[in-house]
């Protein structure tokens, strides 16, 4: 299943994109954030240093690792910021 | 949702003559009126920063008639300041900030008390001074200060009024559990590494962002006091200033959040730089390190000595200013491009930064990969500007 994930700040460097299409293997009635993340991870290496320090939200919705994800879902990867 | 203010504090506060009309604008709107003005004259507010966001959220609070605005920040006016905090000014340069800052509070308006805190916010000092004020807002720069603002209000009850930017990005919450939301450990329970993120002076930042995500914090502390429309608790507010786009999330509190959850492990403040890494940082980037000053570095320039002087800061910074002679690799990349270093690992290498910080840092990643002869520069190139060479650009 296709899902679209978009990237937030310094995520956007890793990436070189703000959003992107992703194509995660599934059984057919959805999978999970984990297995999104595990995804993104072999393709951007970079991302697994922020393993735990993400805000991840589904269709603008607070989600953790284990919420569900369905085709066509937005998913949002945000990193903290500090600045002020 | 109802004012955060009891009822007897504002209906003991009255408007005079000359307030009334000061805030005509103000109670003429049917859901602010008199009372409204009057929760405002109540309600006290501590901003913790006087900078980016700080700026035009004490502004704009001082503006609107809030009786009460207390400050805290340790910091002096720096000319790369005014791009974007409005509180200060060319003349406001090396001014204590919270001195400044009160006289352009006190020039918006006479009628607000303004309380300066000219400390670093901690954990020892912070409970005394945020006694007797009824809201935080959060316009701090790291994120030490914020899990600490974001702990005391949550043990104390308050709603915490948070923003935060970077480069062209804001985001924007109300902080609440009293109120049924979560906190920002719901969101975030740990801190990035130690440098991971960068701040504002390391990153950059638009100046023109702080102005318009401070006075998104300001006007929901205007609507926690007076108590109207729908205030952004449960919902974090992004901003791309690029796109121009305003995203909304709806968060959700976490059961199990250290602070404010069902069973908090967190009861007390804590030493907040520990837990965000930084004390390890400090450890290893203070020991052992061998230093030189700016004088040293000259008087070795002037013998022709031969060492290789390596700028660790980012390229954009170089077209500021920089030393002769010098081999730029940012410190980011340092461990990547060790390759464009000496093979010999004991040649003599001299690192610089602006300040001191990202040379200390650097030096470690070379120590660490077996250079024998590295050293920095305390006080980086600003020092240098400082004291051996006036016409280097401070920046």
């Amino acid at each position: 299943m296709t899902v679209r994930v978009l990237f937030f700040s310094l995520l956007q460097d890793i990436v070189g994109d703000s959003e992107i299409e992703v194509s995660i293997p599934d059984s057919g009635d959805g999978t999970t954030v984990t297995e999104l993340l595990t995804t993104l991870y072999e393709k951007f290496p970079k991302l697994r240093d922020w393993e735990s320090k993400l805000l991840i939200a589904v269709d603008c919705e607070y989600a953790d690792k284990n919420s569900t994800i369905k085709e066509g879902q937005e998913i949002a990867l945000m990193p903290p910021v500090q600045g002020g | 949702m109802d004012s955060i203010l009891e009822t007897d504090r504002w209906e003991s506060t009255e408007l005079t003559p000359a307030e009334l009309g000061r805030y005509a604008r103000h109670v003429t709107i049917p859901d602010v009126g008199i009372e409204g003005q009057r929760k405002l004259r109540a309600a006290r507010v501590l901003c913790i920063g006087a900078g980016g966001l700080g700026s035009p959220i004490a502004m704009y609070l001082a503006a609107a008639g809030v009786g009460k605005i207390g400050i805290v920040d340790p910091d002096v006016v720096d000319l790369s300041n005014l791009q974007r905090q409005i509180l200060h000014g060319q003349g406001d340069v090396n001014r204590l900030k919270l001195d400044s800052a009160r006289d352009t509070l006190s020039e918006i308006n006479p009628h607000v008390e303004v309380e300066t805190f000219p400390v670093r916010f901690t954990s020892e000092n912070a409970r005394e001074i945020s006694e007797g004020y009824d809201l935080i807002v959060d316009g701090t720069d790291n994120f030490a200060t914020r899990y600490l603002s974001n702990d005391l209000a949550v043990l104390t009850g308050k709603p915490n009024v948070y923003g935060s930017i970077f480069r062209f990005e804001g985001q924007v919450s109300v902080f609440s559990p009293a109120h049924g939301g979560p906190c920002y450990r719901c969101l975030f329970p740990e801190p990035p590494e130690p440098g991971q993120v960068p701040s504002c002076a390391e990153g950059g930042v638009l100046g023109v962002l702080p102005g318009i995500v401070g006075c998104l914090q300001a006007n929901e502390a205007i609507k926690v006091i007076i108590g109207i429309g729908e205030p952004l608790i449960g919902r974090l507010v992004h901003f791309d200033a690029l796109k121009f786009r305003f995203r909304e999330l709806k968060l959700r509190r976490d059961p199990e959040c250290p602070v404010c959850g069902e069973n908090p492990t967190v009861t007390d403040l804590i030493d907040y730089e520990a837990f965000c890494g930084m004390p390890d940082e400090v450890k290893e980037t203070s020991a052992d390190l061998k230093e030189i000053t700016v004088h040293d570095l000259k008087a070795r320039m002037e013998k022709s000595e031969s060492f290789l002087l390596l700028d660790v800061r980012e390229p954009v910074e170089a077209e500021i200013c920089k030393l002769p002679n010098s081999t730029m690799i940012p410190v980011g990349e340092l461990s990547e491009r060790l390759g464009e270093l000496p093979a010999d690992k004991d040649v003599e290498i001299i690192l610089h930064c602006k300040a001191g910080g990202r040379s200390a840092k650097g030096l470690q990643i070379l120590l660490d990969q077996g250079y024998t002869n590295a050293s920095h520069v305390i006080g980086g190139i600003n020092a240098w500007s400082v004291e051996v060479d006036e016409s280097v650009t401070l920046y």
